[in-house]
Formats: structure tokens, C-alpha cells, sequence
């Protein structure tokens, strides 16, 4: 955990580190590090399923609407608009996307998910940004909205064309590619169950099998994001709202412009998070988007407000949710012990630290997960399921005075009240 | 003497302006959701209306209020302190289905059985809300997504819960998972109507006297005084004395009493078990409730009846072949126009006021002017 937060603490925002600094080296070697323990876990377990290839490419499908809706909260909360409405912006796209896509084929249907987010994102700015409403009662009307509106034209549009009130008709997928010759030979390697070798084949391996073009996409939209954010004056100007509107509205910024713009963008990620999940199912489902929304939120203050860490977050809640996806209570059951280890690591350092207290909750912590691992075979799915939520309050608690938020964010901004 | 009265009519004409300017366009741009959608914009309502008239539907309603009654309070709670608890239906969930656990597994003479069945809700309704308390009071943690995550594991904790390896019981032929039956002894009693109709649950009158409460603390003791006044000017109260940290942790848990208590109704009158049918979302209107009333606990009584209204005459709309969904549009839409509504009035009476102020000033100083070059 705590190397999560140094990563994302540390990286594209280019903040001077007080104490130590993470170059690629370090990096590279907690991640070396970090793989030698989970293929130790592995074997002391013999769970080798949690570095399979079809473990491995499950975790980034399901890690790609999570990170999308994540970027989406990250624009509007770096424009200093709070977007807990991603959730219904998502349920937005999800319906639009698999409206369209039904019909005129899945690519018609991105377009129509990024609309459906859209119209969610412009219905917050109008309300936040406009009309001067709370941000985050905003926010809860347009996730009640979208779930009563998208309720009621499903009853007008795919009970007619033999989908029912809760699903749509099914939906073309989108291509996926496989790299063909490396595909093989990973999936080949993975299957040894070797030491570190086997692990390694299985993240390379999932990351080339039947990856979905709107993954690439995904993908591609991370750095994207960074770029335009920290490296154009449209995105300096665009955080100066974030920041600070009244200095950003002294050197000529139309900040209204700027949040509007952002809060748009927002809308049109989580839209496109949302008919990922579609696409993924083939259908559109009622409460299809389960909480993603939510999740996506979770993952972005994970991440520090950063598009990297976001995708961290996203990745790691992608993957327990791959877990659950793969019935994987013994999986779960597996990674226990990794927990238990990562602590146990923990307490060594805040020992090193010469922090006692801390380091004696962390020990009793670690215990108390060490016995239920012995206690018990299997995880329940619910606990599985809960894991981001309880990681994020964790983070949230632990190193809330780490993480920095845009300092305007979720203020009031009136234009000339400066 | 005069000017004052005047002031006072202003101001709740204002209050009232905001509420109907709200309804007018959330009822506006439901007909037009209606007539997009090529059906008949007006027969809805009437439909609506008209069922008013049955006494099951009558039933339904009140009863309905009380469990949205409680949940806007708990939320109204908050909002006096700005504490945005959107927690309220993580908290009134689990404080339900431990409440039916606890009910189910106790035996005990009649009231005192109830009486352990809605303390416990209580204390699970508040110690969930307090651990959002105490991550804001010593971490500094947002409490909005510290309630939305504690929304989601409550969610998950419930679903483990009312598994048949814990607490959970199936009945033969059904997919439902129960928590099973509460004895006869912890059903609160109700007032019956006709066989027809069924009975209003007794707890109706509880909500309404939790309403009396909330007015009386907030309006008419020091403890309502403080907590008033944190949501108004956080640095002015602890200026005055008033350690904001114990108002935030001490609200919350107010808050989440309030809320452990909106599951009662329902659990005490009419299911007497925790199922998967057990109402979601609650906590949800709730806000809507909240914001609605504007706090007010007579407000928030208007709010509950309407919402309860447009929830069950909704249900008759399937039966005539409109989709009862438009309901849910029109909560929605009540949402938005309401919030957007209060912030244009509100500001609307800034600038009268600004502007009254800026004459009344001219005026004293084209006198003063007079008087000088007389």
C-alpha cells in the first residue's frame, strides 16, 4: 500500500518528493520485488490461477470502464467541479451506447455511450457550474435521473425489438486482437507454473490475448490525459480553475468556459466506461454498471487526482473484481497471505522508523488476517467484493494528509466575487 | 414596525416560490417527457390523482411516509451542520437487517421486544454513520465518500448476512433469502382500516413524533443552537464556544439514529423480516426529501407525502399502460429543478435586498445633502 501512494504521489505532477524520490530504478525494483512475492504466494499455495493468462486479461477488461470513470472524475475534479455523478453518467452510456449499438453496429455505439455520458456531464455543469448548485447534490439528482429515465426508455425501445423492460437485444461485440505467435508461447510458459518466470508470462500473456481495440483506446486515453492536462497551457489553465478560479479569472481565464469543458469531457469518459461494459456483456442489463461509477470515484483519490495513480487504482480493483469474476475464493484465499506479508513488511519499517504504536496495530492487523487464512479455505465473494470500498476508506485514513486534492474543488464559483 | 412585517411576508413568499417554481417545471418537463414519448400527457396524472380517492392507496402512502419521513430527517440532520450524509441508506439497510437478526433471535414479553429491536437499530444506524464521523473528525476523511464506500460494504455485508451459512433462511419454493420470521411479540401494532386496505403501521406516529423532536432540538435548545450555527459559519460557532469536532461527530450519530430508525416502519409493521425485497434507495429520497422540505420538519412532512404519492399512485399507471417509471423521472426532476429553484430565488432576494438596502442609503444621503445646503 504504501508503495502505491509514494508511486502516485511521485509521478507526473512532478512535485518535489521531501524525503525520497522515486526514479525508474526504484521502480523498478519494488516491482520486481512485488512479483517475487506474489509468485512466492503462489507456490506456498499453489493457487496458480492469480498470474494466469485469463486471470491476468479478465483483470484489465474489467479494470477498463473502473479507470475510465476514474479519468472522468479526474478532469471535473481538476476543474474543481466534484463529480459523484459519474455513476448515473455511466448508466447514461451503458443505455445509449447499447441503444445505438444494437442497430447500426458497435462502433455507432461508442459514439452514442460518449453522447449518453455527455448529456449526464452537461446537465452537471449546467446545474454546478451555471445555476450555482451544490456539486454534490447535483450530483445525486442526475444518478437518480439517469437510473428513472434509462428505466423508463428501455420500456419504449427494447421490449419492442425482443430485448425486454431490462435488457436490450444483443449487441455485436467490438474486434479483439491476439498477438499470434507471443499469445502461444506465454500462454505455454504460464502454464509451468515456474518460479517468477510463469508470473511474468501470464501478466505479458493477458496482456496480449483478445485484448478489445476499445481497450487500446482506454489505454491510450492515460497518457493522453496526462499530456493534455500537464503539459498544454489548455490544461495549466484548465487546473487553475481547479486551484484557484478567482486567480485564474485575474489573468483572463474564462473559467466557466474551462469547467464546462472539463465536466463535458468527464461525462463523455464515464459514458464510454459505461458502454465498455456493454460491449463486454454483449447487452445492455439493468444495474449493469454496479457501483462502477462509484469505484471510478474511488480509484481517482486512490491515485492522489492523478491520471497514473488512477490507473493503478483501477488495475487493482479491476483485479479483485477479475477475482470474483473467476469464482475465486480460493484465489482470494491465496492473496491473504500476501497481505499478511506486505504487513509484516510494514511492520519492520515503522519498527525501523522507530514508530511503535503504529507498528503494533499494523502487527495486530496482520495477525488477525493470518488466523483468518489459517481459519478458514475460502473468502466469501461479498468480502471480495467489498475490497476496493474498504482499501479506499483505508488509504483515505491512512494518508489523507498525504493526498492533495485541487484546493478549490467543490467550492462555489461566481464570476467577479473574488 | 411596518417595514419589518413587510420583510417577513417577503421572505416567505420567497419561501414559498422556491418549492412551486420547482414542482411547476418538474411537472412541465414531465408532460413533455410524456408527449416526446407519444403518449398522452395529461391522463397520468389523472390516473394519479383519481387513485387518491382508494383507501389501499390511501395506506400505502401514509405508510410509506413514515419510513421517508425518518430517512429526510436523518438527512435534514446533516444538512443543518453541512454534513452531507449520503450514507443514510447504507446505514438504514444494515440497521434493518440486524434489527430483524437481533428480533428473530430474541424472545421476549411485547414492548420490551420491540423496544430491543428499534435499539438496535438505533445503535447499528449510529455507530455506521459514526465511523464516517470519526474518519472526519480525526482523519480529515470527506464524509460524502466515506458514506458513499460504507454505502457499497454495507451493501455487501447484508448480502453476506442473509446467506443460509449465517443468518439467512429460505423458504421452500422461493428464491428469496430471509432473515426468518419475527415472533408476533415484536410486531408493532397497527390501526386497522378494513380487510381491504390493511393497517396503517403504528410507527407512523413514531416518525411524526420524531418530527416533533427534531424541531424542538434544533429550534428550542442550545444543543439545536450550536449545531445551527456550525452549518451556518463554522469559524463564527467555534468563536462561540462551540467545538466543532463533538457537532460533527455528535450530528452524525444523530443522523444515523434518525436513519437506523426508517427501516422500522416497514420491519415492525409490515414484513417482519429482512429479505431481498427490502426497499433500496431510501436513503436516496431521502435527499430528495431533505432538499425538498428545506430542512424544515414541516417542509420535509409535505415533501415525504408527495414523494410517497408519486411513488405508490405511480403503481397503478402499469395497470392502466403507462410505464410507472415516469415517477421516477419526476423525482428526479423534482431534484434538480428544486436545488436549481432555491439558488435563484435565494439569490433573487440577495439582490432585492442589496437593492433596497442601496436606495434606502441613497435616500438618507440626498437628505443628509439637503439638510447640509439648507
Amino acid at each position: 500500500m504504501a508503495t502505491v501512494t509514494d508511486a502516485t504521489l511521485k509521478q507526473p505532477a512532478g512535485r518535489p518528493a521531501k524525503r525520497f524520490r522515486l526514479t525508474w530504478p526504484w521502480m523498478l525494483i519494488i516491482l520486481a520485488g512485488a512479483l517475487c512475492l506474489v509468485s512466492l504466494v503462489r507456490l506456498i499455495t499453489g493457487a496458480d490461477d492469480i498470474t494466469s493468462v485469463g486471470q491476468v486479461s479478465a483483470a484489465l477488461r474489467l479494470a477498463v470502464p473502473i479507470g475510465l470513470a476514474g479519468l472522468g472524475g479526474l478532469w471535473s475534479e481538476r476543474a474543481g467541479v466534484v463529480n459523484i455523478g459519474l455513476e448515473g453518467m455511466m448508466i447514461l452510456g451503458t443505455w445509449f451506447g447499447a441503444w445505438a449499438g444494437y442497430q447500426w453496429g458497435p462502433w455507432t455505439g461508442v459514439a452514442f455511450g460518449i453522447i449518453g455520458g455527455i448529456l449526464g456531464g452537461l446537465l452537471h455543469a449546467v446545474a454546478t457550474v451555471t445555476f450555482g448548485v451544490n456539486h454534490i447534490v447535483s450530483g445525486v439528482a442526475i444518478n437518480i435521473l439517469a437510473l428513472g429515465a434509462t428505466k423508463y426508455l428501455s420500456k419504449f425501445t427494447f421490449q419492442e425489438s425482443g430485448g425486454s423492460a431490462k435488457q436490450s437485444p444483443s449487441i455485436e461485440r467490438i474486434d479483439t486482437v491476439t498477438l499470434p505467435g507471443l499469445s502461444d508461447w506465454m500462454k505455454t510458459l504460464n502454464g509451468k507454473h515456474w518460479f517468477l518466470v510463469s508470473d511474468i508470462a501470464g501478466f505479458a500473456g493477458g496482456v496480449v490475448t483478445g485484448i478489445s481495440l476499445l481497450t487500446i483506446l482506454a489505454i491510450a486515453l492515460i497518457p493522453a490525459t496526462w499530456y493534455l492536462l500537464w503539459r498544454t497551457p489548455f490544461g495549466l489553465r484548465l487546473r487553475s480553475c481547479g486551484e484557484n478560479p478567482h486567480a485564474a479569472e485575474s489573468l483572463g481565464v474564462n473559467v466557466y468556459k474551462y469547467k464546462y469543458v472539463a465536466v463535458i469531457v468527464s461525462g463523455a469518459l464515464a459514458g464510454l466506461g459505461g458502454y465498455f461494459l456493454a460491449d463486454a456483456a454483449g447487452i445492455y442489463q439493468e444495474g449493469q454498471t454496479g457501483n462502477r461509477g462509484y469505484i471510478g470515484l474511488a480509484t481517482m483519490i486512490f491515485g492522489n487526482w492523478l491520471p497514473g495513480g488512477t490507473a493503478l487504482g483501477a488495475l487493482l480493483f479491476g483485479y479483485t473484481d477479475s477475482l470474483n469474476v473467476r469464482s475465486g475464493g480460493d484465489n482470494v484465499h491465496a492473496l491473504l497471505l500476501l497481505l499478511v506479508i506486505l504487513l509484516a513488511l510494514a511492520v519492520v519499517w515503522q519498527l525501523y522508523k522507530r514508530k511503535p504504536v503504529p507498528a503494533v496495530f499494523t502487527a495486530v492487523v496482520a495477525a488477525l488476517l493470518l488466523w483468518w487464512y489459517l481459519a478458514t479455505d475460502q473468502v466469501p465473494s461479498q468480502f471480495v467484493a467489498m475490497a476496493p470500498y474498504v482499501t479506499t476508506i483505508v488509504v483515505l485514513a491512512l494518508f489523507s494528509k498525504r493526498l492533495r486534492m485541487p484546493k478549490a474543488d467543490g467550492l462555489p464559483y461566481r464570476k467577479g466575487e473574488g | 414596525m411596518k417595514n419589518a412585517f413587510k420583510f417577513d411576508r417577503e421572505r416567505l413568499l420567497l419561501g414559498i416560490a422556491g418549492p412551486v417554481l420547482a414542482l411547476a417545471v418538474a411537472f412541465a418537463l414531465s408532460v413533455l417527457v410524456l408527449v416526446a414519448s407519444g403518449l398522452d400527457p395529461i391522463e397520468p396524472f389523472q390516473i394519479m390523482f383519481s387513485s387518491l380517492q382508494e383507501q389501499d392507496v390511501q395506506v400505502l402512502i401514509v405508510n410509506q411516509w413514515a419510513t421517508y419521513y425518518l430517512a429526510a430527517l436523518a438527512v435534514a440532520v446533516g444538512f443543518r451542520m453541512n454534513l452531507f450524509n449520503i450514507g443514510v441508506d447504507g446505514q438504514y439497510r444494515l440497521a434493518a437487517v440486524l434489527a430483524a437478526i437481533v428480533g428473530v433471535k430474541v424472545s421476549a414479553p411485547g414492548p420490551l421486544h420491540i423496544l430491543i429491536i428499534i435499539l438496535t437499530a438505533i445503535v447499528v444506524g449510529s455507530i455506521w454513520a459514526g465511523v464516517a464521523g470519526v474518519l472526519k473528525t480525526a482523519r480529515g476523511v470527506s464524509e460524502v465518500v466515506s458514506t458513499i464506500m460504507l454505502n457499497a460494504i454495507a451493501g455487501n455485508l447484508i448480502a453476506w448476512m442473509v446467506l443460509k451459512d449465517q443468518f439467512g433462511e429460505q423458504a421452500e419454493g422461493s428464491n428469496d433469502l430471509t432473515t426468518g420470521l419475527i415472533d408476533e411479540s415484536g410486531w408493532f401494532p397497527g390501526i386497522k382500516v378494513s380487510d381491504f386496505a390493511g393497517e396503517i403501521y403504528g410507527f407512523v406516529f413514531i416518525a411524526a413524533a420524531v418530527g416533533v423532536v427534531y424541531w424542538y432540538v434544533l429550534s428550542r435548545t442550545r444543543f439545536g443552537f450550536d449545531l445551527r450555527a456550525s452549518g451556518a459559519s463554522e469559524s463564527a460557532a467555534a468563536a462561540s464556544g462551540v467545538d466543532a469536532k463533538r457537532m460533527v461527530l455528535v450530528s452524525m450519530l444523530i443522523s444515523g439514529a434518525v436513519a437506523g430508525l426508517a427501516g422500522m416502519p416497514e420491519l415492525l409493521g409490515g414484513t417482519h423480516t429482512y429479505s431481498s425485497n427490502f426497499p433500496v434507495g431510501v436513503g436516496f429520497t431521502g435527499i430528495t426529501i431533505a432538499l425538498l422540505g428545506r430542512n424544515n420538519p414541516i417542509g420535509v412532512a409535505f415533501a415525504a407525502l408527495l414523494i410517497a404519492f408519486l411513488d405508490k399512485a405511480s403503481s397503478q399507471l402499469n395497470l392502466e399502460g403507462y410505464p410507472a417509471e415516469i415517477a421516477k423521472i419526476m423525482q428526479g426532476l423534482i431534484v434538480l429543478s428544486v436545488v436549481i429553484s432555491y439558488e435563484q430565488v435565494r439569490r433573487y432576494g440577495q439582490r432585492r435586498q442589496q437593492h433596497r438596502v442601496g436606495e434606502e442609503l441613497a435616500a438618507q444621503a440626498k437628505k443628509n445633502r439637503k439638510e447640509v445646503s439648507a
